[in-house]
């Protein structure tokens, strides 16, 4: 039954591709035309006219020490640690010569150690990173959770609060020329 | 410099396993080859080109761009090798784990290929370290290095390591070391009977 349905919806829908179909001789893009205006296909509402999805809760076990699953993810990743360096142990090969305890160092002998100085000046960079990166990391979170009901208001008065002390050091950093091109 | 090597040994596991077991890690073994692409001319973009969606050696098993030679099971040497580069090629071979196979890709790579007489082109990376598949052309295409990636395959299949046959193989070469292949600097030949100084070539 329903193959032989699916058989005649198919073979209805073949006759409106071919271009002699219900005596239109039109092209494939008029036979498209008019299966739209029949109706056929409901059209999607538009997009703004969607109600707002609701927010999930975070998925929790129920009655289970939050801590506790922290510490079971934390005991899980040592433990495939261990056992994929013993597995490692118990069957690779080794052969290991005495240039590869050295250093990697692209392909080349690897000089002084692994502690260097660097100029303080380049804090100024370090400086502009944690004002425009590390901002950017805390308020794409605060994104998701600033339509709740329970947490909207309160994360805005402190994102507020957060983006006004990065703005003291921009503009910190503005007066001391850090922004100007060149 | 005297680092105390331990002996070459092969997993205890592995050295002592059945038959079929070492049938099922040599199969893991062929089909997760991390590569170290060593390209050094233009070779290296028909590696590329193997590597993307088109020909994809990744179907095959083949992971590219290792982050270095400490995660990576496989070198494809794709290019021309000099005698400058020589010395690193050797270094980051050494520092790869076992087991570590090379594919030299490419006539440079196999022979120096069309700079044979070069004076600064090492005359093909098996003097520098042992090559397991060789793949000609000039350069190949992609379809040639998925030839030479299964070949390869198969000679992983067909390999049985133990202990025994890794003392055998590395008995007395593990001392090899980039530096013994760093040259000197070439001088002009002197010709006896003639001042060559001051004459142009």
């Amino acid at each position: 039954m329903l193959v032989v349905a699916h058989l005649v919806l198919r073979g209805r829908s073949k006759r409106w591709n071919s271009p002699v179909s219900g005596g239109v001789h039109g092209t494939r893009r008029s036979v498209m035309f008019r299966v739209r205006e029949h109706g056929r296909a409901a059209p999607h509402p538009p997009m703004w006219h969607r109600p707002p999805r609701p927010i999930r809760p975070v998925t929790r076990l129920t009655g289970v020490n939050p801590y506790l699953t922290v510490g079971g993810a934390v005991l899980a990743g040592i433990l495939l640690f261990v056992a994929g360096m013993a597995v490692r142990w118990l069957v690779a090969p080794q052969a290991p010569t005495a240039m590869k305890f050295k250093t990697y160092e692209c392909g080349v002998d690897p000089v002084g150690e692994g502690w260097a100085q660097t100029n303080v000046r380049y804090f100024l960079y370090a400086f502009l990173y944690v004002i425009f990166a590390v901002d950017a990391i805390y308020l794409f979170p605060w994104a998701t959770i600033i339509r709740s009901a329970d947490l909207g208001m309160a994360s805005l008065a402190e994102m507020g609060i957060f983006i006004g002390v990065v703005l003291v050091g921009l503009a910190h950093a503005a007066r001391r020329g850090l922004l100007r091109w060149v | 410099m005297t680092v105390d090597l331990p002996m070459p040994r092969i997993g205890p596991l592995n050295d002592d396993a059945p038959r079929p077991i070492k049938i099922v890690l040599n199969w893991g073994r062929r089909y997760s080859l991390w590569v170290f692409n060593f390209g050094l001319a233009c070779c290296a973009i028909e590696f590329i080109a193997g590597s993307m969606a088109r020909h994809d050696f990744i179907r095959l098993g083949v992971i590219p761009f290792a982050p270095s030679p400490r995660q990576a099971d496989l070198m494809i040497v794709s290019g021309t090798v000099t005698d400058k580069m020589a010395p690193a090629i050797r270094r980051l071979y050494d520092q790869m784990p076992e087991p570590k196979y090379v594919i030299s890709f490419g006539s440079c790579a196999n022979s120096g290929g069309p700079y044979w007489d070069s004076y600064c082109v090492t005359k093909g990376v098996d003097q520098l370290m042992p090559v397991d598949v060789y793949v000609p052309g000039c350069p190949p295409r992609p379809e040639a290095l998925l030839q030479g990636i299964i070949r390869l395959q198969e000679k992983i299949t067909s390999e049985t390591l133990s202990s025994k046959g890794m003392r055998a193989k590395y008995a007395g070469s593990r001392r090899a070391a980039s530096g013994e292949v760093t040259r000197p600097l070439l001088s002009k030949p002197e010709v006896a009977g003639r001042d060559t100084a001051g004459v142009p070539s």
